[in-house]
Formats: structure tokens, C-alpha cells, sequence
């Protein structure tokens, strides 16, 4: 399916007048099983496209909670391998919500781009955001990707201007994902002006569904961006409720599921009912 | 400042940042703006004579250069073989390499118009040479440093505070020089508007690891007048240590294109085939991490490993990616030298030469009492002997079992 399963669900959520909710999760997070367990629980908790986590042992990108959520996965023997091997459980049940991965470029490259694209096509993954693969290392991955219509989703921060969005464009697909803050993933709250001031240009330029995340821990918080955006990314305050709820041996306790399932529900919530 | 040659070694990189398929620019966007910028403004710096002339000036003034290329005439005794030569380093200001390119960095960071500067450190001698730097300009200046090289360097972090500046420690992942440089990025993408990276060796995105050289290659520069000087012809060999690889890059980098060998040091921690070492060349395999594709110490999915050797100025599981290439086309041998035998090295230079060399610069000597010995009386060796080694005699005396 790849980028089409992604756009099948914008176009969805555009004829309900609403804006969709990604989760973000890290894949092994605490353990294979639970972290398993949430992925199928999302959809249903109300979760529209997936974002799930690559562990990688040095997250440039990411503030303490995501790092921890890495290093817990990998602790457990999680690998690039077992991800796929995940989404494929995953698409047993559920044909119709998007998953894209999220992570570092280095275990893809270890793994080899062509067998990856491969393999994660086959597994049931549509799309792909590479932290540190910018516009301008397009043909490690970026390029590949678009032959195979795997969506690339590309990154645009508060420091884009309009000479760097069109060449984010160029080879990005499915959405765009705006980065709200210049920072770190669960750094602090943005402020919505310059983030509404900022899509309403993008928009000017491109047709593509925008996504907005980093900074955004609340239902409120989720609803007030989902009045404008297309979609809106929570990762750190999900990945904050595992944490809560897991041992020193970081072994989930028996509401884990439950706690997060329905933390994601409130989210939903706030994100549907925002334009009401 | 490299000069454009058909044929030559020393056209590198190319305007994507890349030395063959190494290096590049593997960041996050938020910061890829911020890279070409800099990018810009070397490119601008380096053809300004005003730009070369306040370089100069402040290495010759502030740093104390030229230094002596010296005739290490015991070490050539006791060894019987080739003549050997030091390159010394360590009499800079501040006791290592690491403060020319600090020069540099900072005059960039000021013709950006940048405020703040935050650097990341392993041993403490490029966080002492960035605030250092800092103090001499006035600027704030914030070092990210791992919470263990905290615990086993503690006089430089002393240093660093009387200095001015705020040393962060950083207790994510191993505690280390690898999680350092990740605190550092992440500090960069959050003040990006005010904020200059100081990277302390020839790695990182593009410009990084050309503009690092470029600052470092003052050291070639100079051992070849030197030694034209006094000598009358260049030598046969050099050799200097590599962690991330400024110091060996800076020395060896003018020489490139001329009939001399080239062995650059790698750590090799408690042995190369065990898994207690930072040879990323001889013990890695390519890979993308901190903004370029290099060697790199990794498993089989990819995740970085946490190196070791006893100097922790070494103690990077990845190198700068001119070295990969290097070593790719054959141009620099690398070779490893074990904690052992940089240990021994350090104590027989210090008692023959009267110089206690860095940990660091100990594994060059140590390859050198490998080398010379095998090569006539006639062959020219010269080593960079790239920092000091007062900073060490905690780490030696433990290995060592004296109690200081």
C-alpha cells in the first residue's frame, strides 16, 4: 500500500472535517508484547496514522522521555528487524491505518536501503521520517523511496524558509510534518501563532496534509493545533504514561495498556471535537 | 587553504561535503539552515587575508607559535633506527593541538555575529581550549562533558569553571563523549538563533570536518618549514594518534601530496579483537552518526557501541570521515596501539626525553618505538606529539597501582 494508505486517510478525515491524531510509540517499548498490544490497541483508542519508533542508541533529536523509551527497547534485544516483524503482526488485523516508522538513518543503512524499502513495504509500513536525513542527503533514502511509493515524510521547522520548503518538497510525500519549536521532541509548549502563521504560507505553496508535533502533551493542548492542521503528533506525553507505569526492571504493570489506551482516547477526543 | 590541484589528495571535500563517500551533512532540518550558514561564512572567511591575518596573529600571540619541531635525539638512541622528530604540540597554550582550531571556530562564531557558544568535551582539553577561547572573547560558554569523564577529569573541569564556563554533565547513554556531542546537538537545535557549536576534531556535518583541518593543518604547515629547515628535505614518515583525527589530520594533510608515508595511531583499548577498543577503522565498519557517514563502532543493527581506551581524549566509537577516505584509497596506514603499550610509551618518553606526553600522543610514541627501529639511520620520522600529559598522571599512576 505504502504512501496511498496515508493518503486514503487524509482524504477520510478531510470529508469528516477533522483533523487526524498520530500517536507516537517506541517499538519494544517497555517490552515486544506490550509494545505489540498498544500498536493494536491504537486504532480503535483512536489513534488515526501510527508514528512508530526505531530505537536507536544515540537520538540526536529526542528529549529525555523518547531516549529513555530507546534505550528500555533496546535493552530488550529490540532491533530494526523485529520492528518490521511488529507492523506485519499489526497488519493481521488492520488494514486501513498508516504506519509510518520514525527514527535514525544509521540501522536502515546497516540493514541495506533496497532490502529495507523491501521488507517494510511487505511488512505493512507506509511511511518513513528520518530525523537526520535532510533535503540534502535526498538520494540515501528519499529518492529510493518515491520509486517505490513509499511515502517519505519530510520535516519543516520554525527555521525553513520558503527556498528550503521547496526543495523539502521536492522529494517528501504523504505529509508534511511541521515541527512546531526549534528544539527537542517533548521540549516546551509551543505557541500557536507563529505555528497557524507558518502553515498558513505553506499552504500557499503546497497541497500537502500538514501535520503538526513536538511540544504538544494534552488533550487541550492537541485540540487547539487541530483546529488548523491537518493532523497533530503526541509522542513524549504517551511515552511519559509507559514510563509511569513499568517497574525499575522496566516490566509494564497490569493497567499499562489500559492507562495509555485511554490517554489516547482523550486526545482523540480533544483532536475531533476541535472543530465543533 | 588547501590548495586545488588535479590529481591531489587535498581537493577534498567536494561541495556536498563529501571525501569519496564519507562525510556529509546528516542532520536534523531544524538545524540544516544554520549549517549552511556556516558553511557560507567559511567559505567568505577563508579568501578574507583579515580573516588569516587575526588567526595568525592570535596563534603566534595567544597560543605561543610557532613551536618547536624538536630532534628527540634519546628516543633515537635507544631506539637504533631512524631519526626522530616531535612536533610540539603540547607547548601550545592550554597544553594540546585543540586550542588552533578553537581560534578558528571562534573568529567564525563572531563573524556570524553568534553570542553563546557550547562545545562538547571527552578528556577536558578541547572543553579547557573552548572556554579558554570564550574568556579571551568574552563570551558565555557552556561545555557538555559525560558524567564518568566528570569523575576521571577532574582538574580540567575545575579549569573549565575558573575559566567561566558552565560544564553540563551528560548521563544519557554511556556517559561519554558520544553522548556529549548528542547534548551538545541537542542544545544546538534549541538556540539555534544565538548559538555556535565549537566541534573539537575533524568531524560532524560539512563544513565541520574541512574547516577543522583547515584551522589544524598549521601543525604540517609548520613541521614542514621546520624540517626543510633543518634537514633540508621532507621526511620519510609521519605518525600521530587518531581519535576523531584533528591532530593527525592538521599534521598530515600538507604532506599529502608528497613521497611520505603516513601511520596515524588508532586506540586499541584492551586489545582489537576484544570488545574493549575505539579502533573504529580497524575494528568498524561505515555508518551514519553526528551529521556524517564514516567508520564507525556499531552491531549488526546498526546501534553504536561505547568505545574504550585508556586515554579519554580516544574514547570515540566513530573517526572524521577525510580518515575513512584515507584509509580507503590507502593513502595513511593505520595501525593500533594497545592501553599497554601506550602505557609503556608515555613512561619511556618521559624518562628519556624528559617530556610527559598526553595518553593520547603516547600511543604515536608507542607506534614509533615500533617503527623506528626497523628503518635505516637516514629515514626522517616525525610524530606529533599533540598534547601534554599532566592531565594524565591520575589515569597512569591507577594503572600503574601507585597511590598519588
Amino acid at each position: 500500500m505504502g504512501l496511498s494508505r496515508i493518503q486514503k486517510r487524509f482524504e477520510k478525515l478531510k470529508s469528516e472535517n477533522c483533523a487526524g491524531l498520530i500517536t507516537f510509540t517506541t517499538a519494544g517499548d517497555p517490552d515486544y508484547d506490550t509494545s505489540l498490544a498498544l500498536l493494536k490497541g491504537l486504532p480503535s483508542a483512536g489513534a488515526d496514522i501510527i508514528e512508530l519508533g526505531m530505537p536507536f542508541s544515540d537520538p540526536m533529536a529526542d528529549g529525555p522521555a523518547i531516549q529513555e523509551a530507546s534505550i528500555r527497547a533496546l535493552k530488550n534485544k529490540m532491533t530494526l528487524k523485529k520492528t518490521l516483524n511488529m507492523v506485519e503482526s499489526f497488519r493481521e488485523e488492520d488494514d486501513d491505518t498508516p504506519i509510518i516508522l520514525m527514527g535514525y538513518y544509521n540501522p536502515i543503512y546497516i540493514y541495506g536501503v533496497e532490502r529495507f524499502l523491501h521488507d517494510a513495504l511487505k511488512a505493512g509500513i507506509d511511511g518513513l521520517i528520518i530525523v537526520d536525513l535532510p533535503p540534502e542527503e535526498d538520494s540515501e533514502l528519499a529518492i529510493p523511496a518515491k520509486a517505490v511509493d513509499m511515502a517519505m515524510i519530510h520535516l519543516a521547522t520554525p527555521t525553513t524558509d520558503q527556498n528550503r520548503l521547496g526543495q523539502i518538497l521536492e522529494n517528501g510525500s504523504g505529509f508534511l510534518y511541521y515541527v512546531t519549536i526549534a528544539g527537542i521532541t517533548g521540549a516546551a509548549k509551543p505557541d500557536l501563532a507563529p505555528v497557524k502563521q507558518a502553515l498558513d504560507n505553506f499552504r500557499k505553496i503546497t497541497q500537502l496534509p500538514m501535520a503538526v508535533g513536538f511540544g504538544i502533551k494534552s488533550a487541550e493542548d492537541a485540540a487547539r493545533f487541530a483546529k488548523f492542521a491537518d493532523a497533530v503528533v503526541v509522542g513524549s506525553a504517551i511515552v511519559d504514561v509507559i514510563k509511569s507505569n513499568i517497574n525499575q526492571e522496566n516490566v509494564a504493570n497490569s493497567v499499562l495498556e489500559s492507562r495509555v489506551l485511554s490517554f489516547v482516547g482523550e486526545l482523540a477526543n480533544g483532536v475531533k471535537n476541535a472543530r465543533k | 587553504m588547501s590548495e586545488n590541484k588535479i590529481n591531489s589528495y587535498r581537493t577534498g571535500p567536494d561541495e556536498d561535503g563529501h571525501f569519496g563517500i564519507f562525510g556529509g551533512r546528516y542532520v536534523a532540518e531544524t538545524l540544516m539552515p544554520l549549517i549552511l550558514e556556516v558553511e557560507k561564512t567559511y567559505n567568505h572567511a577563508k579568501h578574507d587575508p583579515a580573516f588569516k591575518q587575526e588567526f595568525h596573529e592570535l596563534l603566534k600571540e595567544f597560543v605561543g607559535r610557532p613551536n618547536p619541531l624538536y630532534f628527540a635525539r634519546r628516543m633515537t638512541e635507544h631506539l637504533k633506527g631512524a631519526k626522530i622528530y616531535f612536533k610540539r604540540e603540547e607547548l601550545n597554550h592550554t597544553g594540546a593541538h585543540k586550542i588552533n582550531n578553537c581560534i578558528g571556530q571562534i573568529l567564525l562564531a563572531r563573524r556570524m555575529g553568534k553570542t553563546r557558544i557550547i562545545a562538547e568535551t571527552g578528556a577536558g582539553q578541547h572543553g579547557v581550549a573552548t572556554a579558554t577561547v570564550c574568556a579571551l572573547f568574552g563570551m558565555p560558554c557552556v561545555i557538555y562533558m559525560g558524567a564518568k569523564d566528570i569523575e576521571r577529569q577532574k582538574p580540567n573541569v575545575f579549569r573549565m569553571k575558573l575559566l567561566g564556563a558552565e560544564v553540563v554533565p551528560v548521563t544519557s547513554g554511556s556517559e561519554s563523549l558520544k553522548d556529549s556531542m548528542n547534548e551538545a546537538l541537542r542544545d544546538w537545535v534549541t538556540n539555534v538563533e544565538d548559538t555556535f557549536y565549537i566541534i573539537g576534531t575533524a568531524a560532524g556535518p560539512h563544513p565541520y570536518p574541512e574547516l577543522v583541518r583547515d584551522f589544524q593543518c598549521v601543525i604540517g604547515d609548520e613541521a614542514r618549514e621546520q624540517i626543510l629547515e633543518k634537514e633540508g628535505r621532507l621526511p620519510d614518515s609521519l605518525v600521530a594518534c587518531v581519535g576523531g583525527g584533528s591532530n593527525a589530520i592538521g599534521l598530515f594533510h600538507p604532506f599529502l601530496d608528497d613521497d611520505v608515508d603516513m601511520y596515524a595511531v588508532e586506540a586499541a583499548g584492551l586489545g582489537i579483537d576484544t570488545d574493549k577498543h575505539a579502533a573504529s577503522l580497524s575494528g568498524g565498519a561505515p555508518g551514519v552518526l553526528h551529521g556524517n557517514r564514516t567508520y564507525l563502532l556499531m552491531d549488526d543493527d546498526g546501534q553504536i557501541l561505547e568505545a574504550h581506551s585508556i586515554s579519554a581524549g580516544l574514547d570515540y566509537p566513530g573517526i572524521g570521515p577525510e580518515h575513512s577516505h584515507l584509509h580507503d584509497i590507502g593513502r595513511v596506514k593505520y595501525v593500533p596501539i594497545d592501553d599497554n603499550e601506550a602505557l609503556e610509551a608515555f613512561q619511556l618518553c618521559t624518562k628519556l626525553e624528559g617530556i610527559i606526553p598526553a595518553l593520547e600522543s603516547a600511543h604515536a610514541i608507542a607506534y614509533v618505538m615500533k617503527l623506528a627501529p626497523t628503518l635505516p639511520k637516514n629515514h626522517i620520522i616525525v610524530m606529533g606529539l599533540s598534547g601534554r600529559g599532566d592531565k594524565d598522571i591520575f589515569t597512569v599512576a591507577s594503572a600503574l597501582g601507585e597511590d598519588i
